[in-house]
């Protein structure tokens, strides 16, 4: 009886893979299929239906690179877990109806074919979904790491003179990542005065103007003089309004003034060359 | 009828995502960059609030519009521990958490109304209003 299924499901794959897609483009809301070139979708389907039908053969094994493989292509293309839970059920439907039509399901072993239907689609709905879910995982770490490493380096611009610039939401790791390489660059590049340029954080809360100020005691105690730049006007009326106390900080508003008052600090100017 | 929308607060990314909402509504509600900054720094103290001292709660943020005004609400509510000493979370400086002590009267300050309704061990509500001049 599982014989004859997977006979009529393999002669039948063309007309199964034709209707789910047309099934899927249908989704309410998921449009993934319509993002996808043709011979993509065509690809990406074939490689599904082998997938699906990999494990009613040879019982329950069910080849784990190849599902890997699926999955990480599969949210690479960007398809939602709904989407893939969805493609699973429909192809499951679309076959049932297929073997009911040629007869090989009927009204008497009905009962018998659901518990099959069963013992097949549930592991490998299973497993896609946990492949599905790890890929997910790999991808978001790999960003986070990502964002880690553009974040926060201290710059040596002149001998005496760092530069770290800021660049978007300072959450707690983050801001023990800036005031570890804060003090790491400093004593390295024995910076003299460091410029803190947060033109680039949206928001400066008390948690961030914390950790600032806390930053900047810290690069004191090593010796260094650090001052806060690009402080946008927006930011500033923030600040006060807040009550935050940056007193014992030099502060402007752009990078550029910044720089020219370090460089006082430090005995030198600029000077334009005829 | 009115606008609302909502984040929960349950990790400190949620507090960004709160933010981004308060930027987007503030900036689609006719707000100028200084009281977008205002306001997105408002959502910022009292979504970190929630998420330091309640663990979890939600922001909600409905557009309002009365009497011709327009203007932003904000509504941060928890059912954590409630805060024991009100007058003492409003003077500058005090903080339980080691952090500035800033945040709750400067939130007062950056908003145009602001209302706390809190009962320790039930939880807090926090809310707070910003009108389009």
């Amino acid at each position: 009886m599982n014989k004859q299924m997977i006979k009529c499901i393999n002669e039948n794959m063309d007309e199964i893979i034709e209707k789910w897609q047309a099934m899927m483009k249908n989704e309410k809301g998921e449009r993934f299929f319509h993002f996808m070139p043709e011979n993509l979708v065509e690809k990406t389907s074939r490689e599904f239906a082998e997938l699906m039908t990999t494990n009613i053969a040879e019982n329950n094994i069910i080849n784990a690179e190849k599902l890997t493989d699926f999955a990480s292509k599969v949210v690479r293309f960007g398809w939602s877990i709904k989407f893939v839970n969805k493609a699973i059920d429909n192809f499951s439907n679309i076959t049932f109806d297929l073997l009911e039509e040629k007869e090989i399901i009927h009204h008497d072993n009905v009962r018998l074919f659901h518990g099959t239907f069963a013992n097949w689609i549930s592991p490998l709905r299973e497993t896609i979904i946990e492949a599905y879910s790890v890929e997910w995982e790999r991808t978001v770490n790999l960003q986070k790491i990502a964002l880690q490493e553009l974040s926060a380096s201290l710059i040596p611009v002149f001998e005496k003179i760092s530069v770290m610039p800021l660049v978007g939401t300072i959450d707690t790791e983050r801001a023990k990542l800036i005031m570890e390489n804060l003090l790491e660059g400093v004593v390295k590049q024995r910076a003299e005065v460091v410029l803190l340029d947060i033109t680039g954080v949206p928001v400066v809360d008390t948690m961030v103007a914390h950790h600032i100020i806390q930053a900047a005691d810290a690069v004191r105690l090593v010796g260094s003089k650090c001052m806060l730049v690009g402080i946008r006007p927006e930011i500033a009326q923030t600040i006060v309004a807040l009550g935050i106390n940056l007193q014992d900080f030099t502060t402007t508003s752009t990078l550029q003034k910044g720089m020219k008052e370090a460089l006082e600090l430090t005995n030198r100017t600029i000077v334009e060359v005829k | 009828m009115e606008y609302r929308s909502f984040v929960d607060i349950y990790t400190e990314w949620d507090i960004v995502a709160a933010r981004q909402l308060g930027r987007n509504e503030a900036k689609n509600s006719g707000f100028g960059t200084v009281d977008q900054a205002r306001i997105t720094t408002a959502i910022s103290e009292l979504a970190r609030n929630i998420y330091l001292y309640a663990g979890k709660g939600r922001l909600e943020i409905e557009r309002l519009s009365e009497n011709g005004l327009h203007g932003i609400r904000i509504i941060a509510s928890d059912e954590g521990p409630g805060i024991q000493d009100m007058r003492k979370v409003m003077e500058d400086g005090y903080s339980t958490s080691g952090g500035l002590g800033a945040g709750m009267p400067g939130v007062k300050r950056l908003m145009d109304g602001f209302k706390v309704d809190t009962e320790p061990g039930v939880g807090t509500t926090i809310t707070a209003t910003k009108w389009l001049r």
